[in-house]
This record gives C-alpha cells, sequence and structure tokens, in this order.
C-alpha cells in the first residue's frame, strides 16, 4: 500500500456541555488548529472526510452547514459518513492510497448535551424486535459486564483497576480530558452500582468536542512534518447488532481487524482502545491480543471524555502524538461504534526510526 | 500502487412505490442486494465490503440504521462502510464503494442505497431552517422554486419547459417496470392543470415520495472480466461540495456542479461531452432542473439547455437522452435516487435497459446532486474498458 502519515492532531477541551457555541463554532477553531500546525489551508487539502451523526444535532443533513465551517470555497472534494470519525479517516485513507491526491484532512464532532444520550442511542437498535423497549445504552453495557463477569473473564475489582487508572492518567497526562482524578480503585470498588453492576466511574462522561486529523502521503508527510506517524496497517469489521446473534463475552470483529491490521507482526509500545466503559477495555484487550504489562490509555481513553462519533479518532490522534513526540515506535489504536462494541477498526502506527 | 479499473458487475432494484408495507427496512435492502448479486451470479460468500448509503435517518426513525441491517446484508466480520453526503449520498455511495477496488483493497464490494420515507413525512423533514433566513419554504420545492425562476429569467425559458421535462420523464417512466409513477394517461393539459405547489413548480412537475432500494456489485477488472453479463467500465468518478452560505454561490449554475463535471470529463478523456456521451440519468427532483443540469454539465451553453428539451433532443429517441427510466421524477427514494441514476447508467452501456434502452449506448453519466445545490457526484461508464 501506498505510504499515508498522520502529520497533524488537534482536540477540544472536552466539556460536559457546550452551552455558548453552536457546533460549527465548537468545531471552527479546532479545523484550524489541525491545519495550522502544518501550514496548510483548505484550498491545500485534496480530500475532506467528516464523521457525525443527525440524531444527536437533532436536525437532518446536519453536516451540510458544518462544512461550512471549513470554508469550502472553492469547492472542494468532499464526503461524510454517518460514523464516528475513525472511519472518516479511513475513507481518506482509501483515497490516498489511489495516487491521486497527496493530503485529506480529517474531522469529527458532536454534542450530545443537548439532549438525553442514553435514550437517543437506544434508536440505534432493531425498531421492531428491541427499539420499542427503549433500552438506554448504559443497559446494554450493563448486560455485557454482567456476561463477562458471570464468564468469569472480568471482575468488579478489575474494572475498579480500569477506571482509577484512566482518570489518574488522564490527570497526568491529558489537559483536554473532562474527567480527571485521583482515587484509589479501592474507592471505585467500593461505589454502589449505578446500572446494573455497572458503578458511576465504571460509566464514560457525557461530552461535546471535536477533533480533526490531517493526513498526507510519502514524500508530502515528510515537507509537512519532521515526525510523520505512518498508518501501517487499519481494519475495519462489524458484527451483527442483535444481542441475541452475539456472544457478548467476545468480539470477533475487533480481534478480525487486528489481525488484518497486523497488529501481531511486531511489539506495540503503546494502546489507545475506545472503551467508553470499563469492562470493554478487558474485553477489547484479550480480542486485539494486548499483553498483560502493556501500556494502555495513557490518554485516560473514552472513560475521561467521550465525545460521540468523535472518541475514536481521538483515540489515533492521541496514539499518532505519542508516535510523534517520540514517546512511543510502534502503536496500535482502536475505534468502536454500535450497541456492545458492535463495530471496530483497528489501525497500526510507526515513527520513523 | 496505481489505481485499478473497476467495473459495474451487477445491478439490482426494487420496485419504488409510496410505501412498500409488504417489506421491513431489512427486507427493502435485501430485496435490491439479493437482486444485484443474482444479476452478477455471486452469492453473499463472494462479497468483500459491504458500502451502504442512505439520506437523513430522521426519514425513518431510527439512528445510524446500518447497524442493525448489516446483518441482513451479509456483513458479518466484513467491513461496511455508512455514506451520508445529502441527496448526492447515492452517487456518492457508489464511488466509495467504486473506490474501495479502485485502492486495490477489495475485489467485490456491494453498494447498498435506500429510502423508506412511507415512514415519516419527507417533505416536513426536508423543511430545514436556513440560518439568518426567514422560516418561509415548505419542502424542498420551496426551496429550489426561486432558483428555478431565476433560472426562467437569465435564460428566458418560455414557461411549458417544465412541463415538457415532466411529460417526457412519466412517459419514460411507462418502460420501467420498476418505476413508481406509471401514468398512463398523461398528457400535456394534465401536467399543466395540475395544482401549482411552489410557482412556477407544478405538483405534476414534482417527484414522488417513495420507498425503495438500489443495489451494485463492484468488481476488480480480473473479477469484471469473467462476469456473466456485461459489465459497465468507470471511465471516472468526481465528488465536489460548496458552503450553503457564501454570497458568491450561483444556485442556478453551481461553482462545484461546473468543477465537478470538469475532473469527470478530464479523467474520463472527454472534451465534447455532447458527442461523447450516448446518455445520461441526472438527479432531476423537479422538472426544471433538467435543462439547469444540462448547462453545468456542459451539454449545452449556459441559457440554452432549455431549447434542447423543447427541441426533443433529451428524449429517449433524440439526440442526447435523459433520464430513460423517467428519473427523479417518476422514483424518489431519496438516499438512493443517486444511485438509481447511477446503476441505470450503468445498465445501459450494459445494453440491459429492455424497453428504456438507448439503442447501442456506449458511453453514459450518472449523476447526482444534495443539500441546496451545493453536493455534487457523478461517474462515467463505459461497454468498452477506460
Amino acid at each position: 500500500m501506498r505510504d499515508v502519515a498522520i502529520v497533524s492532531f488537534a482536540q477540544s477541551d472536552h466539556q460536559r456541555a457546550v452551552l455558548d457555541l453552536n457546533e460549527v463554532e465548537m468545531l471552527m477553531p479546532v479545523t484550524r488548529a489541525a491545519l495550522d500546525q502544518v501550514g496548510l489551508t483548505i484550498r491545500d487539502i485534496g480530500f475532506t472526510c467528516s464523521g457525525s451523526t443527525d440524531y444527536l444535532a437533532g436536525s437532518a443533513f446536519s453536516f451540510v452547514s458544518t462544512l461550512d465551517g471549513v470554508g469550502p470555497w472553492p469547492p472542494i472534494q468532499e464526503s461524510h459518513v454517518e460514523m464516528d470519525g475513525a472511519w472518516a479517516l479511513y475513507e481518506a485513507w482509501v483515497k490516498l492510497q489511489m495516487g491521486e491526491i497527496d493530503t485529506a484532512f480529517v474531522y469529527a464532532y458532536s454534542k450530545s448535551s443537548p439532549g438525553d444520550l442514553p435514550m437517543v442511542l437506544s434508536r440505534q437498535l432493531d425498531p421492531i424486535t428491541v427499539g420499542p423497549l427503549w433500552p438506554d445504552s448504559v443497559s446494554i453495557a450493563a448486560l455485557q459486564a454482567q456476561a463477562l463477569i458471570d464468564a468469569g473473564i472480568v471482575t468488579l475489582d478489575a474494572m475498579a483497576e480500569v477506571a482509577a487508572r484512566s482518570r489518574r492518567d488522564a490527570l497526568a497526562n491529558n489537559p483536554h480530558a473532562q474527567l480527571r482524578w485521583d482515587r484509589s480503585a479501592a474507592e471505585v470498588a467500593a461505589e454502589s452500582p449505578h446500572t446494573g453492576v455497572l458503578r458511576r466511574s465504571d460509566c464514560p462522561p457525557i461530552t461535546d468536542g471535536a477533533a480533526a486529523i490531517v493526513l498526507a502521503a510519502g514524500d508530502r508527510a515528510r515537507e509537512l512534518t519532521d515526525n510523520p506517524v505512518w498508518i501501517r496497517g487499519i481494519d475495519h469489521r462489524i458484527d451483527p447488532m442483535n444481542l441475541g446473534l452475539r456472544d457478548l463475552t467476545d468480539v470477533p470483529s475487533a480481534r478480525l481487524a487486528a489481525q488484518h491490521s497486523g497488529v501481531g507482526a511486531a511489539p506495540v509500545d503503546l494502546w489507545e482502545l475506545h472503551a467508553p466503559f470499563t469492562h470493554e477495555e478487558i474485553l477489547l484487550r484479550r480480542a486485539i491480543g494486548v499483553p498483560d504489562d502493556a501500556n494502555v490509555n495513557p490518554s485516560g481513553g473514552a472513560l475521561c471524555a467521550n465525545p460521540m462519533l468523535t472518541a475514536g479518532l481521538i483515540r489515533i490522534g492521541e496514539a499518532a502524538g505519542a508516535v510523534a513526540s517520540g514517546r512511543a515506535h510502534r502503536v496500535v489504536a482502536h475505534a468502536t461504534q454500535g450497541p456492545a462494541l458492535q463495530q471496530n477498526l483497528v489501525t497500526v502506527l510507526e515513527g520513523d526510526r | 500502487m496505481a489505481k485499478q479499473r473497476v467495473a459495474v458487475v451487477g445491478v439490482g432494484q426494487t420496485k419504488y412505490q409510496a410505501t412498500r408495507g409488504d417489506v421491513s427496512m431489512v427486507g427493502l435492502v435485501r430485496e435490491a442486494a439479493v437482486r444485484a448479486l443474482a444479476d452478477a451470479e455471486m452469492t453473499w460468500a463472494d462479497i468483500d465490503a459491504v458500502v451502504i448509503g442512505k439520506a437523513p435517518d430522521f426519514f425513518e426513525g431510527v439512528m445510524m440504521p446500518e447497524l442493525f441491517l448489516a446483518d441482513a446484508l451479509g456483513c458479518t466480520g466484513k467491513p461496511m462502510l455508512r455514506v451520508h453526503t445529502a441527496g448526492s449520498v447515492g452517487g456518492s455511495t457508489a464511488i466509495v464503494a467504486a473506490n474501495l477496488v479502485q485502492a486495490g483493497i477489495h475485489k467485490r464490494v456491494l453498494t447498498v442505497a435506500f429510502e423508506k420515507q412511507s415512514e415519516s413525512e419527507a417533505m416536513w423533514a426536508l423543511s430545514l431552517p436556513i440560518p439568518f433566513t426567514p422560516p418561509l419554504h415548505a419542502g424542498a420545492g420551496g426551496y429550489f422554486a426561486p432558483h428555478i425562476r431565476s433560472y426562467m429569467r437569465r435564460a428566458s425559458a418560455p414557461d411549458h419547459i417544465g412541463i415538457l421535462v415532466a411529460l417526457k420523464d412519466r412517459k419514460n417512466a411507462l418502460k420501467n417496470p420498476y418505476a413508481h409513477l406509471h401514468e398512463h394517461d398523461i398528457t400535456f393539459d394534465s401536467v399543466k392543470e395540475s395544482i401549482m405547489l411552489w410557482d412556477p413548480i407544478r405538483y405534476a412537475e414534482t417527484c414522488p415520495s417513495s420507498d425503495g432500494a438500489c443495489a451494485v456489485v463492484l468488481a476488480a477488472e480480473d473479477v469484471a472480466d469473467r462476469a456473466p453479463r456485461p459489465p459497465a467500465w468507470v471511465h471516472s468518478t468526481a465528488m465536489r461540495s460548496e458552503p450553503t452560505l457564501s454570497a458568491d454561490r450561483d444556485p442556478v449554475l453551481p461553482h462545484a456542479s461546473r468543477d465537478c463535471a470538469q475532473a469527470l470529463y478530464r479523467d474520463a478523456g472527454i472534451t465534447n461531452p455532447r458527442a461523447e456521451i450516448d446518455c445520461a440519468e441526472i438527479y432531476v427532483p423537479f422538472s426544471w432542473f433538467e435543462p439547469m443540469w444540462l448547462e453545468s454539465l456542459g451539454f449545452a451553453e449556459p441559457g440554452e439547455g432549455w431549447k434542447l428539451t423543447e427541441q426533443g433532443v433529451t428524449a429517449l429517441d433524440g439526440d442526447m437522452p435523459i433520464n430513460m427510466s423517467g428519473g427523479v421524477l417518476s422514483s424518489n427514494p431519496i438516499g438512493a435516487s443517486g444511485m438509481i441514476r447511477f446503476a441505470e447508467a450503468a445498465n445501459q452501456v450494459r445494453g440491459l435497459c429492455g424497453e428504456h434502452q438507448v439503442d447501442g449506448a456506449r458511453r453514459a453519466l450518472g449523476h447526482a446532486y444534495g443539500g441546496g445545490s451545493q453536493y455534487f457526484a457523478m461517474w462515467i461508464v463505459g461497454s468498452e474498458k477506460p
């Protein structure tokens, strides 16, 4: 495949509710920052692709007005996925593989604050058999956590460790994170249940936020930055949605995506896993093949900032940032969407040695 | 890796109608997909990846419905992408699917676009507030009517051109078994006398609201060479977008539309589209968009498009047939409408269009637009390899 690198990444300071700005205004400083870091304007970009969902914006064709925020004049080559921005990055990577353009711009954003997010997400479910029951997203996560506990794959103590470690790492490493604190796993373990077996600290925050990435191919990437972060492998897969058709103690689609992106070919220094709930990190570690002593989510992950359809793209950006800054050489980033980790993307990133 | 060749080897369409109450969303997309696989003589197992497209999720009231449709479309364990680029989405979706083959990533990609508009009231879903603008319009027709009036004034076009387009497309639809509207008794006068909805757009010059799905199988060169039926080779694809709010915009002759067509023809090696393209399926949801798009697509000079319509050039037996299938004016499941244009263009050069086949069509254009004429997606397909 053609060598394609992440050359720039920017994200917002994630918040529970951005009340004074609309989506376009929230996004604009982020897109500006990502382009400024490599001295580009939208006119220098070969292809632009974004990820967002009308259901959170509360308006049909919401991305159409958001596009105005990047200033597509003269007209640009552009597309949009109703998916996490990680898949917008995938579409842009495909365009770069065709060899006709050398740069691409990817962004994602969402505001969950205007609505009741767990209930909004219940509208993703099968509209005939499941949707009418209005099962909220936290309850579905709790079903999966219970299945994992029953199968002996996950313990409540191990989940508490993930909760405490993630927020502590965010406090130490991630000024953009929304939830950052230093409490022991024992304190988390002592929390009373919130939904099913899940304690409040096992759940992600509700977040308004945005992120953007610039991609460049080959020599163009080296012109734009001294530290290009090369996409060595990228793959994504989906499982059926219907919870009754799935083994909730496994994530076959994440396993396949890891295999096909070449995760196992060499040691990995750092992993950014998109695991909004604590038990999901433990499950994903098994599926993707993460060693026990691995450095996982030093950014704090989605447990510390979880802008919908954006947190996956942020995992890629955070992993790339670790490589660009020299903290790591070969890293893996993962993104997920859909109920109970239904759809998964895995990418392997590497710096120049 | 250089860009690989890609061809359409299978097309499937549902019957389009106001309400497909006999099928769920699952049944609707499968109906099209199964027909496309049958046309390609493939099974679900042959497919490497699925790309699905549709217009706003509010139309059916399901957020990201591809997630629950994944299983029905044979995606389990496979890559699946969901595209949404406003009304042009059916075209963009086919282009994203073609790109996966052109980039050398997959050999066989199934792409599906659908809308089940009977689940909601699309006219009000399309009555979007425009920032800084008084909310005076109802439905897409209310948004586009001023653009059409502007075109009529600039081109000095006579009133009856829109009626001629509607009459032609609805008569073409009589030759297309999948078309939603089969108006056997339609006449010039019946169109003219239909109620004025958004002056100058009459009821009979407006697209219907349809349920339907369209599917296409795209294949790499070595697969297409062995296809059971003639493939339609993709000669070029293009997508362009422009802002909603810009003082520089000209919605009658959009910059993005002209740029998109230019890039499309350049990549296909076309210098004279009128002479080198045999027929076209273009996105005409309101009759007057036929002459408007003829101009921005380079089939006529600005201000001259309506003359082609008036002279019968765009008729099925004309010199430059447009919307042989009956077009969006006869079937409009919004998210699928762009892909239907792309698929019908492909079937023309495959010679599989039956009663609405253009004799000897060797190169055809598929076109889609969306938003308030800011989003464009196009492809050129041919019976010969590019």
